[in-house]
């Protein structure tokens, strides 16, 4: 038995490079979530600018970027830094664990962040983004398609 | 013997039909909970922003755990309060 087996080795001496390299593949590549927190002291041009910039650390770095969300002015449920609202800002990517590393000095480099949070996404998690996603476009295209039905609406709800 | 059989009570008596408690998530199939919808997560946690106990929820374990991630990752972006009074009056 034992000789058997070691002639199968012999005749296939990559045998374990492909395990080594799925094993490789998988560590490789995340899916990572973020969400950071922007002073509300900034106009609307300077949050886009710093939001740019983040955008920019992650693709330098190679992440791909699945989707944005900017949540724009929000008040905040206790004051951090003195400040009781905030500009909310959120990034899902597939990167290398190296990349989240980078983009947390980024934040604590900046002092116009006052709050970050990054997490890796599961199986789950990102079921329940694409379908946050979905839900999303539905909720905005239905907005767009009928605008004018809102509008009195709300006339006659201040009245 | 007659008598016996007539007693009558002042205030009914506190007969326990408890409704089960059941895990929502279990229950409606939902596998990850999200930590960026504070309303929803106002359902676990006190007036004070405390997370509520299994006993009371109903929760699975299993559940329970990720709620209660969940719940943190919320504080620390402030979408829930650490320590407030009146949580659920205020909204």
């Amino acid at each position: 038995m034992i000789f058997v087996r070691k002639k199968v080795v012999l005749l296939q001496p990559n045998f374990y490079q492909q395990f080594i390299n799925q094993k490789i593949s998988k560590n490789m590549l995340n899916h990572y979530e973020t969400v950071f927190i922007m002073t509300p002291v900034l106009s609307e041009e300077q949050m886009k600018e710093t939001v740019k910039k983040f955008e920019k650390v992650l693709l330098d770095k190679g992440a791909e970027i699945v989707h944005q969300e900017n949540w724009g002015l929000r008040k905040l449920e206790y004051p951090i830094a003195k400040k009781t609202s905030g500009f909310y800002h959120l990034f899902e990517f597939v990167a290398e664990g190296s990349v989240v590393k980078e983009l947390e000095l980024q934040y604590r480099r900046d002092e116009k962040v006052m709050r970050y949070l990054t997490v890796s996404m599961d199986k789950h998690a990102i079921a329940y983004a694409e379908k946050r996603r979905n839900l999303k476009k539905e909720r905005a295209a239905a907005a767009e398609t009928a605008p004018v039905a809102e509008q009195p609406a709300e006339n006659t709800n201040n009245e | 013997m007659a008598q016996q059989t007539d007693i009558k009570y002042l205030t009914p008596i506190a007969v326990d039909i408890r409704k089960k408690k059941y895990c929502r998530f279990k229950k409606s199939g939902i596998k990850y909970i999200d930590y960026k919808d504070g309303e929803f997560l106002k359902r676990f946690v006190n007036e004070q922003g405390r997370i509520l106990p299994r006993r009371l929820t109903g929760t699975s374990l299993k559940y329970q755990k990720k709620v209660a991630q969940a719940v943190k990752r919320a504080r620390h972006l402030a979408l829930l309060p650490f320590v407030t009074d009146n949580l659920k009056s205020n909204n």
